[in-house]
């Protein structure tokens, strides 16, 4: 399974913060938008979101914590 | 909400007490032995009383100094009594061999070595809608103020630690939107679930060890000398509810319980993936570069919680397969 890069942009005129996580998701705070699977840009709604780096969230674009499912079975595919 | 009945012989002083007006002498002192439920209860009902109070006790008995002694008593009782397990804990032994170790990396080898059964497992595969409905209640002591014991520590620490502190509290409490307070949307869940959504309604019932995750809660967040204990309970928290809270919201539909239910613990898989890592590289890692002396206690504090949450499910689980 290949790392997911997800797409964000700024939602307005205010600053965008990315930073990855090790083994986890890619923290996003500023008003943004994260583009789906299927080519859609969803809003983000809190101050800080987590962002799926791992393919597997049931919950995409947003991370659910599967990732830790993958490392416990040696198959996370992030750093 | 008002006062709790008593359970033993210290908490029925306390309540007839507090009934009163606020005295400078009261003659609590404990002379008949130790019962572990009448003292959670009594210092319960104390913590309570610098949260929402009781409409049958005047508010004056908050800081009256002749409960403080009872108050400091109980705190350090139970204090003692966790920091003597944590430092027989298999925990405290990885966390002092990784003495110079990113503490971000220890408190995930805790996390992870944490064996405790999960009620979320149970209620998915075998639990009852009758199970579901008493760990609601249960978990109601809490819920119903969730993150306020947290919001006591925010005046205590500084800079990029605060800041990172408020961005979570920020989101629990709605981020700007009256509708999206995480313990309101307990409120709700637990209304349209037949169930009753007033604060401290089911503190009748609380079993012990709810009472004592309740009581560390407000122990770490009411002393500020406790502030690293109180965040590493966070973090740890955090960082145990996504999965959790995924199985179950899937738990809760299985067994019909109303969506509005169901959403509170969706809202927290997504939300919690976030506050999980701010609360590990944000909170505890910049507290801990701030003030070195305090790692020690951000384990213990995650440890509590990990502990007191495996002793709360272990005791559900053997009340269900007794019942």
């Amino acid at each position: 399974m290949a790392v997911e890069e997800p797409d964000v942009r700024p939602a307005g005129d205010g600053p965008l913060r990315c930073r990855p996580c090790p083994g986890g998701p890619l923290l996003v705070r500023g008003a943004a938008q994260v583009q789906g699977d299927d080519g859609t840009w969803h809003d983000t709604t809190r101050p800080v979101t987590a962002v799926c780096r791992c393919g597997a969230s049931a919950l995409r674009p947003w991370c659910d914590g599967t990732h830790k499912v993958l490392s416990q079975r040696g198959v996370n595919p992030i750093e | 909400m008002r006062l709790p009945r008593a359970r033993g012989p210290l908490t029925e002083r306390l309540v007839a007490c507090l009934q009163r007006p606020p005295r400078s002498h009261v003659a609590l002192a404990r002379t008949d032995g130790r019962d572990a439920a009448d003292d959670a209860l009594a210092l319960w009902i104390l913590h309570e009383l610098h949260y929402r109070g009781f409409e049958d006790v005047d508010d004056a008995w908050e800081w009256a100094p002749s409960l403080m002694s009872m108050r400091h008593h109980l705190e350090r009782e139970l204090e003692e009594r966790l920091r003597a397990e944590y430092s027989r804990s298999e925990g405290s032994r990885s966390g002092q061999a990784g003495g110079d170790e990113d503490v971000v990396a220890v408190l995930h080898q805790l996390i992870e070595a944490d064996d405790g059964p999960s009620l979320a497992d149970h209620l998915l595969r075998d639990g009852t809608t009758e199970q579901a409905c008493q760990l609601l209640r249960q978990r109601s002591v809490y819920h119903l103020k969730e993150a306020d014991p947290t919001a006591w520590v925010v005046p205590r620490v500084v800079g990029r630690a605060k800041a990172a502190l408020m961005e979570i509290q920020y989101d629990e409490y709605g981020a700007g939107h009256h509708d999206r307070v995480h313990q309101d949307l307990f409120a709700h869940g637990l209304a349209a679930a037949g169930l009753s959504a007033d604060y401290g309604h089911y503190v009748d019932e609380a079993r012990l060890p709810i009472l004592e995750q309740n009581n560390a809660l407000s122990l770490f967040g009411l002393q500020r000398r406790l502030r690293g204990a109180a965040l590493g309970h966070f973090a740890a928290f955090e960082a145990t509810s996504s999965l959790p809270s995924r199985t179950l919201a899937r738990a809760l539909r299985r067994l019909g319980l109303p969506d509005e239910m169901a959403a509170y613990y969706d809202e927290h898989v997504e939300a919690d993936a976030a506050h999980e890592q701010v609360a590990l590289r944000d909170v505890c890692a910049v507290l801990v570069a701030d003030e070195p002396h305090l790692r020690e206690d951000v384990l213990f504090g995650a440890w509590a919680c990990l502990e007191l949450e495996a002793r709360t499910a272990r005791d559900l689980l053997d009340h269900w397969a007794a019942a």
